[in-house]
Parts: C-alpha cells; sequence; structure tokens
C-alpha cells in the first residue's frame, strides 16, 4: 500500500515538471532526425555538424545543423555534388573539450571527410588533432581562438568567421575611440575563448596608450554570485567593463553591476551578441556593447539564406547560421571543384576558388582564415542588437 | 574599511546560501552517514519550481512580495516531495548494503535529475523573475547590502533558528538527535527510524528549495546545472564545519563565503577557488573532524 502512495507522488511530481516543459522541447526535433533514412543507391557525401547542440550552449551550435541542411538540400534539388547526394551527419558535443574528442573520432569512424565545426574555442582546439591525424578537413563558423589557425599548427582547419586577436582589438578600439574611455576592467571567463579575446584586447589598450587597463582578472564560471569581482571593479574606478566569455556569466555580472548601482558601459564579444543574452538579462541587458560578425544585410546570398530559413524552419536564424551556411558553401563547393574528397585536393581548392556566401565573396588564406570577413560593434536597444559600427 | 565591509556582506550572503545547502548535507550524513550527492538537484529543482509559480503568479498580476512568499512555499513542498520520493527509490533499498551502493546511487539520482529537468525544460538559461523589490529604507545600506542580499541573510537566519529550535524541543528532533547517535538504540526504544530518515529528507531538500529560490532571485537567472557547483560547494561547506553538525554546517558555509570573497577582493579572482580549497585542506589537517565536528571513535 504505501509504496503505490509513493508512486503517485512521484509520478505526480515528474509528471508536473514534463507538463510545463512544453516550451524547451521544439528543439529537440531538430537534431532528433538523423537523416538517415534516405537510402538511394547513388553514393552519398556525408558532412559532419559537430558543436553544442544539447546544454547551456546549444543555441551557438543548433544553427549550423540547420544551416548545413539547408545548403546540403539545395545542392542535392540540382543534382548533388559530383553526383553524390549531400547527407547532414550531426554530432554533439555540448561545447565541452572531452565530448568534443569523442564527437570527432565517431565522425572520424564514420568515414566522414569534411565537417563543420566545431563551435566553442576549446571544444574545436580538443577535437582538431583527431582530424588531422584522419586527413579530414574541418571548418569552423564561429571558433575564434587565434592559435587556431595562426600557430600554422593546424594546415586542416578554416573558419569562416575573424579571429580574437582582430576581435579584442576591435573591441578596445570601440571603447577607447568611441566611448572614450580611460579606465577599463577587463574580466575574462578563464576558458580558451575568453581569455583569448581578453588578452588581445588587453594588448590593444596598453598599446594605444590612451586608455589603462586598472583590472585585468578571471572569473569562475557558473559561480553562484560575482558580487566580490563587481566590488573590485568599482574599487579599481573603472568606467568601462570588458568582458570575454559566453552570454550566461556577462549576464550575470551585468544584472548585479546594476543592483549595486554601477552604470558604467559594459563591452563584450561575440559569445553575449545572442538573443540569449537579452532573454536572460531582460531590462539590464539595454546598453550593453558586443562586438560580432559583420552582417551584409544586402548581400544577396544572406537574403536568400534567411528567406530559406524563415521557410524550411518558420523563424529567425540564431547565432552563427550565416558563418555556416558559408561553411556550408565552400566546403561543398571546394569537393565539387576538387572532383573528390580527396584531402589535398580539397584544401588547395578552398584556398583558390572564390564562392558567393552570406558573409561576402570569400576564400581562404594560408593560414586557414577567411579573407575579408571582419568584425562591427552592436548595441542591445529596446531588447535588439543594432549596428552601431 | 568600506571595500572591507563590502566583501564581508558579500561574502556573508554568499556564505548563507552555502549554509542553507550544506544543511541538508549535514542532516542526512548525520544520520545515515550517506553523501547524499543528489541535494545540489533538489536545490536546482526548487529554484525552477520557483521559477514557474513566479512566471505564473506574474502574468495573473500579483505583487512582488507575495509571489515571492507563495514561490517559495510551494517550491518547499515540491521539493520536500522530491527529497522523499528520491529516499525512498534511491537510498532505502540499500539501507543495510554497504556503504558504497548508496554512494553510487545518490551520484546516479544527481546525474538522472538534471538530465531530466535539460530534456523536460530547457537546456538554455532561462531569466528568473526579481522577486526581491528594492526598498527605500536599504538606500543608506546599498553601497554595502542590496536588499536581495539583505532578504537571503535574513531568510537563512530565520530558516536556521527555527530548525534549531526543531532539533532542540521538538519530539521528531529528539528521535532524529537519537537516530544519529546510534540507529540501533534508537530503534529498540521505540523510535520510528524510517519516519526520521524520511523527515530528514524532507526537512533538508525543504532548506535547499529556500536556497534555491532565493539565488535564483538574487542572480536572476537559473539553467538545469546550477545544483552541481553550488552542490559542490555546500558539501565543501559541510565538510568545513564538520560534516554531521548543524552549527557547522551553518559556520562552514559563511566561512567558505568568506574566504572567496576575500580571496575575489584582495588577491585576484583566478585564485577564488584555489583559497577556498586551500583553506579546506589547511582546516581539516589540523582539525580533521572539521571545526565543529567531534573527534569521535570508529564504531567497529
Amino acid at each position: 500500500m504505501k509504496s503505490k502512495w509513493i508512486m503517485t507522488v512521484l509520478g505526480v511530481a515528474l509528471a508536473g515538471m514534463l507538463a510545463v516543459g512544453c516550451g524547451g522541447e521544439k528543439k529537440e526535433e531538430t537534431k532528433a532526425e538523423a537523416p538517415k533514412q534516405e537510402a538511394p543507391a547513388a553514393k552519398k557525401l556525408v558532412l559532419g555538424v559537430a558543436g553544442a547542440q544539447s546544454g547551456d550552449l546549444a543555441s551557438y551550435g543548433l544553427p549550423s545543423v540547420n544551416a548545413a541542411k539547408l545548403v546540403a538540400k539545395e545542392l542535392n534539388a540540382k543534382g548533388g555534388v559530383n553526383g553524390m547526394m549531400v547527407e547532414v551527419l550531426p554530432m554533439d558535443d555540448q561545447c565541452k573539450p572531452e565530448l568534443a574528442t569523442n564527437a570527432a573520432t565517431k565522425l572520424v569512424s564514420e568515414k566522414v571527410s569534411i565537417v563543420i565545426g566545431h563551435i566553442c574555442s576549446g571544444a574545436t582546439k580538443a577535437a582538431l588533432p583527431i582530424y588531422k591525424d584522419a586527413k579530414v578537413v574541418v571548418m569552423s563558423p564561429s571558433a575564434t581562438s587565434t592559435e587556431l589557425t595562426q600557430s600554422g599548427n593546424y594546415p586542416n582547419f578554416f573558419r569562416t568567421i575573424s579571429y580574437d586577436l582582430i576581435q579584442g582589438n576591435a573591441a578596445a578600439g570601440f571603447a577607447t575611440a568611441e566611448l572614450k574611455v580611460k579606465k577599463i576592467a577587463v574580466i575574462h571567463d578563464k576558458g580558451d575563448y575568453g581569455k583569448g579575446f581578453a588578452e588581445s584586447a588587453k594588448k590593444a589598450i596598453e598599446d594605444g596608450k590612451v586608455a589603462k587597463v586598472v583590472l585585468f582578472e578571471g572569473i569562475t564560471p557558473g559561480g553562484v554570485d560575482y558580487s566580490a569581482v563587481i566590488q573590485k571593479i568599482k574599487a579599481a574606478g573603472a568606467d568601462c567593463v570588458l568582458f570575454g566569455g559566453y552570454h550566461p556569466e556577462a549576464s550575470k555580472i551585468v544584472t548585479q553591476m546594476h543592483k549595486k548601482g554601477m552604470k558604467i558601459a559594459f563591452v563584450s564579444d561575440d559569445g553575449v551578441k545572442d538573443d540569449t543574452f537579452i532573454k536572460t538579462a531582460g531590462p539590464d541587458a539595454e546598453g550593453v556593447y558586443a562586438t560580432g560578425p559583420q552582417i551584409l544585410a544586402d548581400n544577396e546570398v544572406f537574403k536568400k539564406a534567411l528567406a530559406d530559413h524563415q521557410k524550411e524552419f518558420g523563424s529567425e536564424p540564431g547565432a552563427f547560421y550565416s558563418q555556416a551556411y558559408a561553411a556550408a558553401q565552400a566546403l561543398l563547393n571546394a569537393v565539387a571543384k576538387a572532383g573528390s574528397t580527396d584531402y589535398d585536393k580539397v584544401v588547395a581548392a578552398l584556398r583558390s576558388e572564390y564562392i558567393e556566401t552570406p558573409v561576402g565573396k570569400i576564400k581562404f588564406d594560408a593560414k586557414g582564415d577567411a579573407e575579408g570577413v571582419s568584425f562591427s560593434v552592436y548595441q542591445v536597444k529596446d531588447g535588439k542588437y543594432v549596428l552601431v559600427k | 574599511m568600506e571595500y572591507f565591509l563590502q566583501l564581508f556582506f558579500g561574502g556573508l550572503s554568499r556564505g548563507s546560501v552555502y549554509a542553507l545547502i550544506a544543511l541538508g548535507y549535514t542532516m542526512v550524513y548525520g544520520i545515515i552517514e550517506l553523501i547524499n550527492f543528489a541535494h545540489g538537484e533538489i536545490y536546482m529543482i526548487g529554484a525552477f519550481m520557483g521559477l514557474i509559480v513566479a512566471g505564473v503568479l506574474t502574468a495573473l498580476g500579483w505583487p512582488a512580495l507575495s509571489i515571492l512568499a507563495i514561490a517559495l512555499v510551494v517550491s518547499v513542498l515540491y521539493s520536500a516531495a522530491y527529497g522523499y520520493t528520491v529516499e525512498k527509490i534511491a537510498y532505502k533499498p540499500l539501507r543495510n548494503a554497504p556503504r558504497l551502493a548508496p554512494l553510487i546511487s545518490a551520484i546516479g539520482m544527481s546525474i538522472l535529475l538534471q538530465n531530466y529537468i535539460m530534456l523536460a525544460q530547457t537546456p538554455d538559461f532561462l531569466p528568473f523573475p526579481r522577486l526581491i523589490p528594492e526598498l527605500e529604507f536599504m538606500d543608506r545600506f546599498s553601497n554595502y547590502l542590496g536588499t536581495s542580499d539583505m532578504f537571503i541573510i535574513v531568510t537563512s537566519l530565520v530558516v536556521m533558528i527555527a530548525l534549531t529550535f526543531f532539533i532542540k524541543f521538538t519530539r521528531m528532533g529528539k528521535a532524529m538527535r537519537a537516530t544519529a547517535q546510534n540507529r540501533k538504540m534508537a530503534m529498540l526504544v521505540g523510535v520510528n527510524v524510517d519516519q526520521v530518515i524520511s523527515a530528514t529528507f524532507v526537512i533538508g531538500s525543504s532548506l535547499a528549495a529556500v536556497g534555491g529560490v532565493l539565488i535564483g532571485a538574487h542572480v536572476g537567472q537559473i539553467n538545469f546545472a546550477i545544483g552541481f557547483l553550488a552542490g559542490i560547494k555546500a558539501f565543501t561547506a559541510a565538510v568545513l564545519g564538520g560534516i554531521g553538525s548543524i552549527p557547522g554546517a551553518v559556520l562552514g558555509g559563511l566561512v567558505l563565503g568568506w574566504a572567496e570573497s576575500f580571496a575575489t577582493g584582495y588577491v585576484s579572482s583566478d585564485y577564488e577557488d584555489v583559497f577556498a580549497f586551500l583553506l579546506l585542506v589547511v582546516i581539516l589537517i589540523f582539525r580533521p573532524a572539521g571545526l565543529l565536528g567531534k573527534q569521535r571513535a570508529q564504531k567497529v
């Protein structure tokens, strides 16, 4: 008798959570339908898409999967690439390095020769050696850590986004030249991405000599509160905070700064330039500056990619959608131009063939960075990011 | 001095939340010598329930403070039910098993609850409504202590005093102390041990839920993973204060909160966790049973 009662309590408790959870489940659908069911006898070309497709940074990774699917669908309608149908194979890493190596190993064992990903710099760095050994061409829409390309360690790595050194310079330049602040507190989340951005920004500020870095500190991601570090920013007399990291920490810091009555400028990176940030920080997000990849609103391919997403998924695409779209186009175009998935030929094609993408007409330089992409500065106004510079 | 006080109060409010969660760890350990790793998840579930209630009531246009009160009550009840159920499902069948078995079961429960909430709710961060209004008379102190900090400290204080009275002066409290001292003897003199253990889980979970709602309202966002770090920190606080000791958990929580706050303020936030855990190691070297833990001979 007693156990029956207990099970009823549990049942009610669990059902209660499920009933209100419908909002979150929509996202699951996109990744649930692994495109295995198409089985035409013709040969197929598998395009791996690795990145955060679940977990708290899923909003950065899921748009890539959508972008890859749309590009694949369009090419398949025209007869595929070199007569092969393109198939998208999503692989989740939750932006965690340890899961990224698993995802990479899995993609390699499935004999995938081209991969879009990964999303976060730390995860990308962890996965790249595996791809390199297997001669897989990898192209990230969002991993901006400077060393990934500039160190020259990963000749198989490309990206359709500019990198942190440039982004840090852009943010520092904006703060000193446009906001005309004199004392800047540089805060980061100790991760590959956040720290890289913060260090290049710090260097740019110090080299610029018009403003001073009054504080340079790392915080623990996921911490309960950041009141101590905020007191420190206040005590240092900073008139601007430059933050390198992702939106969960950024929204906590901004909210708590406002609670303490600090109304100084907050400048951050493309890890914060995401609508999830505006949603969680609410009214406190107003006025926050963030750098992000340049948006070419007049570009024809950009408009088409946007319209296709609206038609197929009925919603606005999320972060790094254009970059992922461009990556899918560039990779598949390179395979088509190379006539095969042979590693050397694909790499050569990526470096020589221009292609029209949502981020502009691009090809890749010897280190793997896309030529002609850069960063702009955005500000939250009335709950939306608008272009400032 | 001003800077010192700011850090002091920041550490105090952070430490109070650690203490609230640490109480759950320490009470359960005191009675069945089990480290309930799923406790951090109960804290997270409490925060989610608070968010759901607050969301509904905000839509209905209720005043903020009454929403806070109702959200607290509902999430306390809900989390208590969760704590009760978790104990019955995951720990009770293993009551007489070797001590490692319930520990593994606790870790499993923690992973299960975390992933369940991630799938059933959302992996994203959710905004938590600002339930704690800025009170006007607090303006004078806002340099040191925000209204929400004060709320956290006062609520924790009230809850802890109530708990102390409960343990000291009620029948159930007496039964708990008896069970903690010796389960078999308590059973022999007619204490319903199963009931006592259930009550312990219910109380521990309720405290965690209070912490969850308060921190949610203070920080302004929650997701499925917040229980992990909070749980680890609270567990550290419980060990620091002497696991099994109730005043120890409170002291441990406060010491940990202060250690982190001052380490950030005077050294660097890069070393926040380093100092917190260094302190733990040093204290355990000199007082292996924790600050207020009693040195007891091992039961054989």
